[in-house]
């Protein structure tokens, strides 16, 4: 995998999955990563007898949210400057980075610990840091391995999902020069501590992202399995929270129903390991410097789009990756974002104001799984398709447009559609080849067609439509 | 009672045998069946693949062919999960305040053929004879969109003859999804192949739906990969009888 995981560079979805479903190893690790992940999340939601009010709950509170976004990133904004924090504001992901860079500089420190962030990921954090002469060392183990690997994340959740045991032993014994690195999960675990141990004691300045960002009280709360997240926001002497403007929660109170949503949904676990909820600074504990970078990046123009907003409601659980058909043959590289899977297909196109990343809406069977599995109802084939009007009218004319203009044509008119399907079977002869049974079969069809006969045959039409034998049998009589 | 069947233009075109299965099914249960012609397609193709201006016409026609029905007959869960699902807002888009009310007084007299059976007729056995291994798969918005459930299952359940074999990965879908399956072939055939996979596990010789679409897609996995097991929609099942045809 090479190039950084951005929409503007990257070909379109059909083109890199095609590369993707070339990856064996790739697709049997995904394929297994997610079977384990969706029966986890099975049980843990089973056991639960409300899940579909708590999910009406969280969609409720997420909808509320961005209907009164200005309103609590305003009080967020007071009630993190009251306890100490200083509150920035970017509207991009430029200012974003310039922001992050002058804090870094400021805190004196050319390194900083990391704590697994996607927003940083959406806005290519990394690679402006190291122009800037500053050193991030990722402290998420999955992204430890990403970044030793030299690789991109391709989960939300589970960035190195694609790797499997072994693939990530070897990374570690190059990367850490362990070349007696045994392959038990213990032995990966204890490499990644030692690993580590050295640079949470060492760097004196810690980069965060947020799971929630609560109005309330100002404080910023991040969920995660491992506890290396809460030594990043507890060791340094400076603290950077990067987040995006839609990860606001109004109230304390309401963790009480995202966190219960969002471990389920996304590990299949009934909590998590490690809940952090910080809030300003404190004289005898924890960072004595705290900043809060809040990100627009485009979605305030989500939230202008009244059928697209609900994508800003996302909670970041990928369990829409987890469960759709598509995601599990590809893998997250695919989408050409840090973004994947059926959140990515939608989200992606929409950050790059749909300039980029065109082929994502059409990334989808729209077979509703996902939907299905989100825990505050994302209508996410809704979104699809009202992304794929936005793509066919910025598009304006092509040969799918015409083709489809005569066919919404064919269907205003039933003399229309009966000589189209006349034409059909006209058309059709010069393809049909009779098999053993004297069934006639189309083996290979021209144009954008033959997509469907590149593993798929075509059965001949029927001599007759239903219309035509119901016309005659109403002449019979019968 | 007096049955409008939509018959959609897929299966016009090429699954006619599905509408005339229906139909037996239908007048056997005593109904009467009627047909408007001026009826063409649902507008699903069109409103999925982002073609909106093309696809809200076809409300408006469904409406004008469909408003006096008793019921509508659907052998399609897709279209139904279409009509069901966008209609309201289509309406809504067109800003046709009698069109609206239409819509909503007509929806809920519409059925996919096995939820007439199952929830409107309250039927299981509808006397039908098949003594054939069958698979059933659920397709996706059969199961997602219509909550059709077990309906479909209890009316193969109840078929004399039939030997029903469980479907591994049933709630998977099976990778067509209209122009996705052109506009990402390599994905949908990845998908595809799962599917026939699990369908040849089963020994099966025939593997039914509520839907011919993902069942066309199917079958031309099964032909290509020279299986000799076929695609059937449910309506041809629930049609055979021991008198024949």
């Amino acid at each position: 995998m090479s190039g950084v995981l951005d929409p503007r560079t990257s070909p379109p979805f059909p083109i890199v999955a095609k590369t993707m479903l070339g990856d064996s190893q790739l697709r049997k690790n995904v394929r297994h990563a997610t079977d384990v992940i969706q029966t986890k999340r099975a049980r843990v939601v089973g056991e639960m007898p409300d899940w579909q009010a708590l999910r009406e709950a969280g969609r409720q509170i997420r909808s509320h949210t961005m209907e009164n976004l200005d309103f609590y990133l305003e009080e967020l904004e007071r009630n993190c400057t009251r306890a100490g924090g200083v509150v920035h504001w970017a509207r991009d992901a430029e200012e974003a980075r310039q922001i992050v860079v002058a804090l870094v500089k400021e805190s004196g420190s050319d390194e900083v610990i990391k704590i697994k962030s996607m927003t940083t990921e959406e806005i290519h954090l990394n690679p402006a840091l190291e122009a800037a002469g500053i050193h991030p060392y990722e402290t998420d183990l999955a992204e430890l391995i990403i970044q030793l690997g030299e690789d991109w994340p391709s989960h939300i959740v589970v960035p190195a999902l694609h790797k499997n045991r072994q693939q990530i032993r070897e990374i570690f014994q190059k990367k850490m020069n362990l070349p007696e690195l045994g392959e038990r999960p213990q032995d990966l675990a204890d490499a990644a501590r030692m690993f580590l141990r050295e640079k949470f004691l060492r760097v004196k300045t810690g980069l965060s992202g947020a799971n929630f960002l609560i109005a309330e009280t100002g404080g910023v709360c991040i969920i995660e399995s491992e506890g290396n997240g809460r030594m990043c926001l507890t060791l340094p002497e400076t603290l950077i929270t990067v987040a995006g403007i839609d990860k606001v929660l109004p109230r304390y109170q309401d963790l009480e129903v995202v966190l219960q949503l969002v471990p389920r949904s996304a590990t299949g676990e009934r909590m998590n390991p490690y809940n952090s909820i910080w809030t300003g600074v404190n004289a005898k504990d924890g960072p004595r410097n705290f900043h809060v970078v809040l990100m627009d990046n485009a979605r305030t123009e989500i939230l202008a789009d009244e059928e697209a907003r609900q994508t800003l409601n996302c909670v970041r659980c990928g369990a829409c990756q987890n469960a759709c058909p598509v995601y599990r043959q590809t893998g997250g590289h695919a989408y050409g974002s840090v973004y994947a899977g059926p959140i990515g297909a939608i989200l992606t196109p929409q950050l790059q104001e749909m300039h980029h990343a065109q082929s994502l809406p059409y990334a989808s069977s729209l077979c509703g799984a996902c939907y299905e599995v989100c825990p505050v109802k994302i209508n996410i084939p809704e979104v699809l398709i009202h992304l794929r009007n936005k793509v066919v009218e910025q598009k304006g004319v092509s040969a799918e447009a015409l083709a489809m203009k005569m066919m919404g044509m064919v269907f205003m008119s039933e003399r229309r559609f009966r000589a189209a399907q006349r034409m059909g079977r006209m058309a059709e002869v010069p393809l049909v080849r009779k098999d053993g049974q004297g069934v006639g079969w189309i083996g290979w069809l021209p144009g954008m067609l033959g997509g469907w006969t590149q593993v798929r045959d075509l059965q001949e039409m029927p001599k007759e439509t239903f219309r035509d034998w119901w016309e005659k049998r109403g002449k019979d009589g019968k | 009672m007096r049955v409008s069947l939509f018959i959609t233009c897929y299966n016009d075109t090429l699954f006619p045998e599905t509408g005339k299965a229906v139909v037996r099914v239908l007048e056997r249960l005593g109904h009467t069946v009627e047909f408007p012609s001026g009826q063409t397609c649902c507008g699903q193709m069109h409103w999925n693949t982002g073609y909106q201006a093309e696809a809200l016409p076809l409300v408006a026609r469904f409406v004008e062919q469909f408003r006096n029905a008793e019921a509508v007959v659907v052998p399609s869960s897709s279209c139904v999960a279409m009509m069901r699902d966008h209609y309201p807002k289509m309406a809504a888009e067109l800003k046709d305040e009698r069109l609206m009310a239409e819509v909503e007084a007509l929806l809920p007299r519409v059925f996919e053929f096995s939820e007439f059976l199952t929830k409107r007729l309250g039927l299981e056995d509808v006397g039908a004879y098949y003594p054939h291994r069958v698979t059933y798969h659920a397709s996706c918005h059969g199961l997602r969109n219509l909550e059709l459930g077990d309906g479909p299952m209890r009316l193969l359940r109840a078929v004399r003859g039939i030997e029903l074999v469980p479907l591994e990965g049933l709630e998977q879908c099976c990778g067509f999804g209209g122009t996705f399956a052109v506009k990402n072939a390599d994905v949908s055939s990845a998908m595809l192949a799962e599917k026939t996979t699990a369908v040849l596990n089963t020994d099966a010789e025939a593997c039914t739906a509520c839907d011919n679409s993902c069942l066309m897609h199917i079958q031309g996995g099964l032909h290509r990969q020279r299986t000799g097991v076929k695609t059937v929609h449910l309506a041809e099942i629930l049609a055979g009888d021991e008198v024949g045809r």
